[in-house]
């Protein structure tokens, strides 16, 4: 019985280990012919690189234009996060505590709208920000992304905020604190486990998401890393070293913050499911 | 707690606390969504500042172009077969994943990686390993169905479509269904295994009915994804050959911003929405239904 259950469990890891393998190797192929020239990698693309080359880095840097727009995503990533989480944990608050008609339908609203698909209203979205001159500015999409953002950091927030005793808050409000600083001092402070959730799923929705950028953000110095990585590999992509360098680059700061984040970034997409 | 008085007492609190929400929430969704179903009326082509009514000729547009429901058939098939193999095949590393083997962590999070990164890039990655690793290690070890490019074939560049949908999503799938095992009590697997259930009649009549909400999920969120995809059917295979692998998205983007044509693009935009609307909400309805307590 003992000896069934060490080859079974045996068996589960290598097929385990062979899966994983399958889920990976793309990575794999595409670092190990990154450093690679073109004529090397049309030879055989299987095979290791004669030497470590990071030649089609630096080219690939100064192509795409990497440190422009990396700082691009890193501004539209956090500033969206950021007010996502400070207004859509007031709106919830608000709609949790406050008993009125008009507060029980805002959040029907709310929740309701997220069946709406993003390609359900994308063309009259253009339509309407392109005739009053807000396309073309990181602005304007940080702007939509907090539009976007928010019906389901709302619906996420509501579900704690209901939770929580109101007990406190009334001893705070004795103490002479207004709502607004009872909200801050107290309550959101409680809320740190949704705003983790929250901001793990908006963070791995934003910084990848390309329809919506490359709808608002034609001029080339305002592009995301998605946006610029598009046009470089369209550009570049039979010299197929240079753009699997250009592809490393885009993956590259990813994994690294995985490697630090990864039980947080897991468990914010588990909590963010069930809910 | 509801110190507001007034109507204008209470317009104050909601406006200080959710007012920059509600402008950003309507402004971004609820107008284009209205606006939206005005534009299907019209004969907007993009450039003009104004449009003209024409009632209902969209929408007649829609139901004639054979293109938009070739698309559409092959997004139905295609969200099928990739809906259903994430699933098992999801639900399967959730199993070997949750049978006390060891380093359960490290195989977790090696799975789960392709969701980190977008869909561009990983369409990018598999146009690679499609037209280059593959071809070659077709003609160099004699493997006929790797000799060509699958990206080149209608009938393939579909399976490549699937391939990596199943790759990119399973992982996601798999942290629900990891969790979903986890909540299974113990006690009852434990009753079930004293009244003789062996292995798999433990699975099929204990686990299996326990984990239905982790399979509402599941399907809920897998269907909405494969619905509408667009990224990865760009960059893998820019709806190619010959427009063969052109998903619903895709379609509904070329006819507006391509061609032009915006009221007919946002016909086929709204029966898209009603489509996954109706979709869903059946789908959640008959899961919810299935689901037992303990």
């Amino acid at each position: 019985m003992r000896r069934m259950k060490i080859i079974l469990n045996s068996i589960k890891g290598i097929v385990l280990t062979m899966l994983l393998f399958l889920y990976v190797v793309p990575f794999i192929f595409v670092l190990v012919n990154s450093f690679k020239t073109r004529g090397e990698v049309i030879i055989n693309p299987v095979k290791l690189p004669a030497s470590f080359n990071f030649k089609n880095y630096i080219n690939a840097y100064d192509k795409m234009d990497y440190m422009h727009a990396f700082t691009n995503s890193l501004i539209v990533t956090l500033f969206s996060v950021l007010l996502i989480v400070i207004f859509a944990s007031m709106t919830a608050y608000i709609l949790v505590r406050k008993n009125w008609k008009f507060t029980k339908y805002m959040f029907f609203i709310f929740v309701a709208s997220m069946i709406i698909p993003f390609q359900g209203i994308m063309i009259p979205l253009v339509k309407i920000y392109g005739s009053i001159g807000m396309l073309n500015s990181k602005w304007a999409l940080i702007y939509m992304y907090v539009g976007f953002g928010t019906a389901l950091a709302v619906f996420m927030y509501h579900g704690f905020i209901k939770s929580i005793p109101v007990e406190l808050e009334e001893a705070a409000m004795i103490d002479g604190c207004t709502q607004l600083q009872t909200f801050w001092e107290i309550v959101f402070p409680l809320l740190k486990p949704t705003t983790m959730t929250i901001v793990i799923l908006d963070v791995l929705w934003i910084w990848n998401d390309f329809l919506l950028p490359s709808l608002v953000l034609i001029k080339a110095n305002e592009r995301t890393l998605p946006l610029s990585t598009y046009y470089f590999y369209g550009t570049y992509t039979v010299d197929y070293g240079l753009s699997m360098a250009g592809l490393m680059l885009t993956v590259i700061p990813v994994i690294i913050v995985y490697l630090f984040m990864q039980k947080h970034i897991i468990n914010g997409v588990l909590q963010g499911s069930i809910k | 707690m509801n110190q507001e008085k007034g109507f204008f007492d209470k317009l104050k609190t909601y406006l200080v606390f959710a007012g920059p929400t509600t402008f950003a929430f309507f402004t971004v969704i609820l107008l284009p969504f209205i606006f939206g179903i005005y534009l299907t009326f019209t004969d907007w082509n993009g450039i003009s500042a104004s449009q003209s009514f024409i009632g209902g000729k969209n929408y007649f547009a829609v139901f004639q172009d054979k293109a938009f429901w070739s698309s559409f058939l092959l997004t139905l098939k295609y969200v099928f077969f990739t809906v259903i193999i994430t699933n098992v095949l999801a639900f399967l590393l959730a199993y070997l994943l949750t049978s006390g083997i060891k380093a359960q962590n490290f195989f977790r999070s090696g799975f789960f990686t392709p969701n980190l990164i977008g869909g561009v890039l990983l369409g990018y990655i598999w146009q690679f390993i499609f037209s280059n690793i593959l071809v070659y290690l077709g003609k160099n070890f004699n493997i006929p169905i790797f000799s060509s490019s699958w990206l080149s074939n209608p009938n393939k560049a579909f399976w490549a479509l699937v391939i990596v949908g199943v790759w990119q999503y399973s992982g996601y799938m798999m942290i629900i269904y990891i969790a979903g095992f986890m909540n299974v009590p113990k006690d009852i697997i434990e009753a079930a295994s004293i009244d003789g259930a062996n292995g798999f009649r433990r699975m099929i009549s204990v686990v299996l009915p326990m984990m239905i909400p982790s399979f509402t999920v599941c399907i809920f969120l897998s269907l909405q994804r494969t619905f509408m995809v667009y990224d990865v059917n760009l960059s893998l295979t820019k709806g190619g050959p010959f427009k063969s692998t052109e998903l619903i998205s895709m379609s509904v983007y070329n006819k507006a911003f391509l061609s032009q044509q915006y009221g007919v693009g946002q016909a086929q935009a709204f029966f898209l929405f009603l489509m996954v609307a109706l979709i869903t909400i059946v789908q959640v309805y008959f899961s919810k239904k299935m689901e037992v307590e303990a």
